[in-house]
């Protein structure tokens, strides 16, 4: 899937501490464009907290992470930049709660972006259709289920015009015949070229769009490769024994 | 399996949830009303047996004493109902006018709490746990007795610019008022002001809805600057004239006087009651999840605008009930200013009481004021608390 061979994302040697607690230690990773990417691993394993340093929610200690050219420093000119290029999904949805669905849309885009009200109502409606929800659009977060609000969340981050989406576990906290809804749009986001970085245990999501899979453990990449690589011939014993026990639910 | 469904038992009344909850509504209805009949039974047996009377017939009456300070014209040969209104008005000043800067300083304080800003956040801390671990009485006396009382003499004023005039007989400001053909200065001005504002929000729409410039910034402010102008002009250029306080003798004249007592009440109930409140906001703020931050920080939105448009109207709603209370509190408290010779509605109810000899109907008079000002302030403040609550299913 990948045409250009230039990396959107690149991670050298990324260390993160939280008090004394080494969280992320020395993680490498280059993401190209239109690549999806699946990180995966057990819970505690630094997986969330190196996606979230990628648009600077944590900050990293020691290394280099470099969006789209930007280097994520203490620059807030830069951060700011990056944000604006990458959107993020979380497992708690996040939606705010005081607004309507389409409030939330075009929030950031009208504040950020600075597009006239009209023009972002415009896309937030072709966003909505695309996630399958267009007639929601003047509800709240709260009368909304879990999928739907996880597919307003997919838009509000799409609304920014991203080159990059992060997913950190998004169909974690969704009731089991919610998570397909979530998937669908997630794949058809893949189809569409996105970049993409996925935090999730959906090895059927993994095995029909991921690229490229990571596993992490104890703040460190364990094994990385293809799908049909790390799913058929797992070099490392912590890849096999995690994968097993994933699998067998 | 075939269920085993025994025929419906009849179910006694004593275990019937629906008779017991009945019961239970009824007995404690009972119990409250006879002490309520008890109660007002006694109140008018010992009123009659001491000869108290009820009338509030004394009210038109003279009130014979003078009042030191009042918003509203008053002499002693107006009535006890005039002097008890001056009390209220003089209540309603400092209550409203406290509220106001509470509000502001609370804000402000509560913020500088969760400020990651050692300095801020050290000094929110000390100013909050300050007022909130001394009593209101002490503080009141403090800013009465240590602050306005130890002013200088009228002829050693301090004087600030404007001037304002700073003695221990008070506040002396230069205020401005307006000369004869001032109204239509005014009027233009507030008409001004609403078309400026007017203006503002409806091009401020038209810019979101078609992206097209508006020039709302120009024209707002320029008509907020031609209708003055205008009424300026029309009002053959001198619209206003300043009050300048002027040293007479040994005493200040003209101006606007605020009085110590007034200075000491106001300071004090405001930098009390903003250390309340200054908690209430922070615990608003730090009950709005974390994750609605990150969420609006990773969609590239500003810190400002975080707070502006995500976490300030989220607190809000956890906000307002104890602010509720604290602009409550602050009104009620305002009765201490008997205690530093403030006129509020209670010094004056106290006069009234020694002056009338009617202590029953003027505390039961007090009292109802009181709760009427306490129904209102939370009437207006709940229509808001509604509007601003989340919709859930």
């Amino acid at each position: 899937m990948s045409q250009d061979n230039e990396s959107i994302i690149v991670a050298r040697d990324v260390h993160k501490w939280y008090g004394k607690f080494h969280a992320l230690k020395g993680i490498n990773m280059d993401v190209k464009k239109r690549e999806v990417v699946v990180i995966f691993g057990p819970s505690g394993s630094g997986k969330s907290t190196f996606i979230r340093t990628i648009n600077r929610l944590e900050v990293h200690q020691r290394g280099q992470i470099v969006v789209d050219g930007i280097e994520l420093s203490h620059d807030v000119r830069n951060i700011e930049q990056v944000r604006m290029e990458t959107g993020m999904v979380f497992q708690q949805f996040n939606l705010f709660p005081h607004l309507t669905v389409m409030q939330n849309i075009v929030l950031a885009p009208v504040w950020v972006r600075k597009w006239p009200q009209e023009k972002a109502e415009e896309i937030a409606n072709e966003l909505l259709e695309r996630v399958g929800i267009p007639e929601q659009a003047e509800k709240f977060p709260g009368q909304l289920s879990g999928g739907q609000q996880q597919r307003v969340a997919i838009a509000r981050a799409l609304a920014m015009q991203p080159k990059i989406m992060l997913f950190d576990e998004p169909t974690s906290a969704l009731d089991p015949e919610m998570i397909k809804e979530v998937l669908d749009v997630m794949v058809d986001l893949a189809k569409s070229g996105m970049t993409m970085l996925v935090v999730t245990h959906e090895m059927g999501f993994a095995r029909a769009v991921a690229d490229r899979m990571f596993f992490f453990d104890q703040g460190q990449i364990v094994e990385s490769g293809a799908p049909e690589e790390i799913f058929q011939d797992p070099k490392e014993e912590r890849t096999k024994l995690f994968l097993s026990q994933i699998l067998s639910q | 399996m075939a269920a085993n469904i025994q025929a419906k038992e009849k179910i006694p009344v004593w275990r019937d949830e629906r008779y017991l909850s009945a019961a239970t509504q009824i007995i404690s209805s009972i119990v409250v009303l006879g002490l309520l009949y008890w109660m007002a039974e006694n109140f008018t047996e010992i009123t009659q047996q001491r000869g108290i009377s009820l009338s509030y017939k004394f009210l038109s009456e003279p009130a014979g004493f003078p009042i030191s300070e009042s918003t509203i014209p008053y002499d002693p040969t107006m009535s006890f109902g005039r002097a008890f209104l001056v009390g209220l008005v003089n209540t309603l000043n400092v209550s409203v006018i406290g509220i106001i800067f509470a509000t502001v300083l609370g804000f402000i304080i509560g913020l500088a709490r969760l400020s990651s800003n050692w300095l801020f956040n050290r000094l929110a801390v000390a100013y909050i746990e300050f007022h909130r671990n001394i009593p209101l009485l002490v503080l009141l006396f403090l800013w009465y007795f240590a602050v306005f009382n130890r002013l200088p003499s009228v002829k050693d004023s301090i004087v600030l610019p404007g001037p304002i005039y700073l003695n221990l007989r008070g506040l002396y400001l230069t205020w401005p008022r307006l000369t004869e053909t001032g109204n239509i200065f005014l009027g233009l001005l507030i008409g001004g002001l609403v078309l400026a504002i007017l203006a503002w929000n409806i091009l401020i729409r038209i810019r979101e809805r078609t992206g097209r410039e508006t020039y709302y910034v120009p024209i707002a402010f320029g008509l907020l600057i031609i209708f003055p102008l205008i009424g300026w002009f029309a009002a053959g250029g001198n619209p206003i004239w300043l009050d300048v306080p002027v040293l007479e003798g040994f005493n200040y004249k003209n101006g606007m006087r605020l009085t110590p007592e007034f200075g000491a009440i106001l300071v004090g109930l405001t930098t009390y009651t903003a250390a309340f409140i200054a908690e209430v906001i922070r615990g608003g703020i730090q009950a709005v999840q974390l994750g609605q931050t990150e969420a609006a920080r990773a969609v590239g939105l500003r810190k400002t605008h975080v707070l502006r448009l995500i976490v300030i109207p989220q607190a809000m709603r956890i906000i307002i009930p104890p602010l509720i209370s604290q602009y409550l509190n602050l009104t009620k408290n305002s009765s201490l200013a008997l205690a530093i010779g403030y006129q509020d509605l209670f010094a004056i109810g106290k006069v009234t009481i020694n002056q009338a000899g009617r202590a029953v109907p003027v505390f039961i008079m007090v009292m109802v004021t009181y709760l009427m000002l306490s129904l209102i302030t939370s009437f207006i403040l709940n229509i808001y608390n509604r509007r601003i609550q989340f919709v859930e299913r």
